[in-house]
């Protein structure tokens, strides 16, 4: 199957970017160096082309109904303009993927003539996410309008201490009324953008929608930010132990419901959901995502195991790496909870051979 | 993007060195650097260890990536670069001076004749 391709693929390609694949998607996944993007993101500012992430529209007289019953969190909390991170799980509460969900404003809703909804769902999820959005619209017979409209809209990531300032100076918004999760159109290089003080590195920071065809403009725009890739994403979500969808939970390799994966303030088990039932049983798992530092030289990879002092094998690491700026081999995995507390001594198997680590609390740079 | 390939040595397709006189210093050449990326951590053999042409004798790990090592030719392993093991950006920084990995003591000075010369390793490269 050939891959897909974001809008700026050839663009990136003339900045000297290399490619890989994810998701289904080719990506740029270095453009300078890991280290020195990663740096910028921390320091100063970053930008990063994240088209591959789908988006889902839901619109109609059913479309708050049917987000609440296929998402975990409480959508009906949310006012226009604002954004939340949810969780979509099955029957059995093994999650699919999670998300962000946005409430767009009333006046768009006016105009389409309903409550109007975009949630962005993972890499290569957004066919199957549309499908099963339309299945159980239809089964139940609710009236609301699912449309994938993953290649309409390019997405963005400005990310860094920096990043508000150059948002600033580029869109047409303050960003000092943008509290954090909050959303809203702007424009930038005079072309209407979806814009939300939200991101995926840690750091302060904005994710921008713009219409596939007006890319090139719009990141263009923001031609102050060192342009990052996957690799960089990689590294600053590991040190600050977020998820990555597919790798630390996947609905076959690693079925793991919200609370393994320590994102149970995501379900708001007073709401009515598919998998609601199943995750009201659930609340206190046996087994519980967490940080690893290694002690020992040597680097975590995933489908590495853990073993305790015994040799036993109690985990496997789902995220691994050596983070620029820490000088250190970190990882991230599920562990029983009777090894989950902060200090506790454990091992990574490198190639065999047994690495003295110990049980971290991420985000692994605040020390 | 062109990449240097120095002419004072012969190298593997799998992208390491060898230099041209005994004991042959190791390590990889700068095209294979830029594809890894930043590099942070180098496992070597020991000193006195014996390695065997075409054979794994260590572990290369970037940031995204973790990739084998292999020997150009067969001998004693007579030295090797402990710098990398605090500073593995060495191999980034100057993959043909201080980024050296081993340094090799052959057993059979005929194998070296098996590996490319300059002008072939940067036809495989272009």
């Amino acid at each position: 199957m050939s891959l897909r391709t974001p809008p700026l693929r050839e663009t990136h390609a003339d900045r000297g970017a290399k490619f890989t694949e994810f998701g289904g998607w080719d990506m740029p996944v270095e453009f300078d160096s890991i280290s020195a993007e990663h740096e910028a993101v921390r320091e100063s500012v970053g930008i990063f082309d994240v088209s591959h992430m789908g988006e889902i529209e839901v619109t109609g007289p059913d479309a708050t109904t049917l987000l609440q019953r296929l998402t975990t969190n409480d959508v009906t909390a949310l006012d226009p303009g604002e954004a939340q991170y949810s969780a979509l799980v099955r029957e059995d509460g093994v999650m699919l993927d999670d998300t962000v969900v946005y409430r767009l404003p009333d006046d768009r809703a006016d105009e389409l003539d309903a409550t109007a909804y975009l949630f962005v769902p993972n890499a290569g999820n957004d066919g199957d996410t549309h499908d099963r959005w339309v299945d159980y619209r239809d089964e139940h017979d609710l009236d609301a309008t699912v449309r994938n409209a993953t290649e309409d809209w390019a997405m963005f990531a400005v990310q860094g201490p920096e990043a508000p300032a150059l948002v600033d100076a580029v869109a047409s918004v303050d960003t000092e009324t943008f509290g954090r999760f909050d959303a809203g159109y702007t424009t930038v290089a005079d072309t209407e953008c979806w814009l939300a003080r939200t991101g995926y590195t840690g750091e302060d920071g904005f994710e921008l929608l713009c219409p596939w065809e007006a890319a090139e403009t719009v990141w263009g725009a923001f031609d102050e930010a060192q342009p990052c890739g996957l690799g960089a994403r990689d590294t600053l979500r590991i040190e600050e132990g977020f998820l990555l969808s597919g790798q630390d939970f996947h609905p076959e390799e690693e079925p793991r419901t919200p609370f393994e994966a320590g994102i149970g303030f995501a379900v708001d088990l007073d709401t009515e959901f598919v998998g609601r039932d199943a995750l009201a049983d659930a609340t206190e798992p046996t087994e519980t995502f967490v940080g690893l530092e290694l002690l020992d030289r040597g680097v975590a990879r995933h489908g590495y195991d853990v073993t305790d002092d015994d040799g036993h094998v109690i985990g496997t690491v789902t995220s691994g790496t050596k983070v620029p700026t820490l000088e250190r081999a970190v990882g991230l995995g599920y562990l029983p909870t009777s090894h989950a507390d902060p200090g506790t001594h454990v091992n990574v198997v490198v190639r065999g051979q047994e690495k003295r680590a110990q049980v971290v609390r991420p985000p692994f740079g605040d020390d | 993007m062109s990449f240097d390939v120095p002419t004072d040595r012969r190298y593997l397709e799998s992208h390491e060195y060898l230099t041209d006189d005994a004991p042959y210093r190791v390590g990889i050449s700068s095209f294979a650097q830029d594809e890894l990326g930043d590099v942070v951590f180098v496992e070597l053999p020991d000193e006195g260890d014996t390695v065997t042409a075409g054979e794994e004798f260590g572990v290369i790990e970037s940031i995204k990536a973790v990739s084998d090592l292999y020997a150009p030719v067969s001998g004693e392993v007579v030295a090797i670069n402990e710098a990398l093991f605090d500073t593995p950006e060495l191999v980034n920084e100057d993959p043909y001076g201080d980024g050296w990995m081993l340094e090799i003591e052959p057993s059979d000075e005929s194998e070296r004749d098996d590996l490319l010369s300059a002008d072939e390793y940067d036809d495989q490269i272009q």
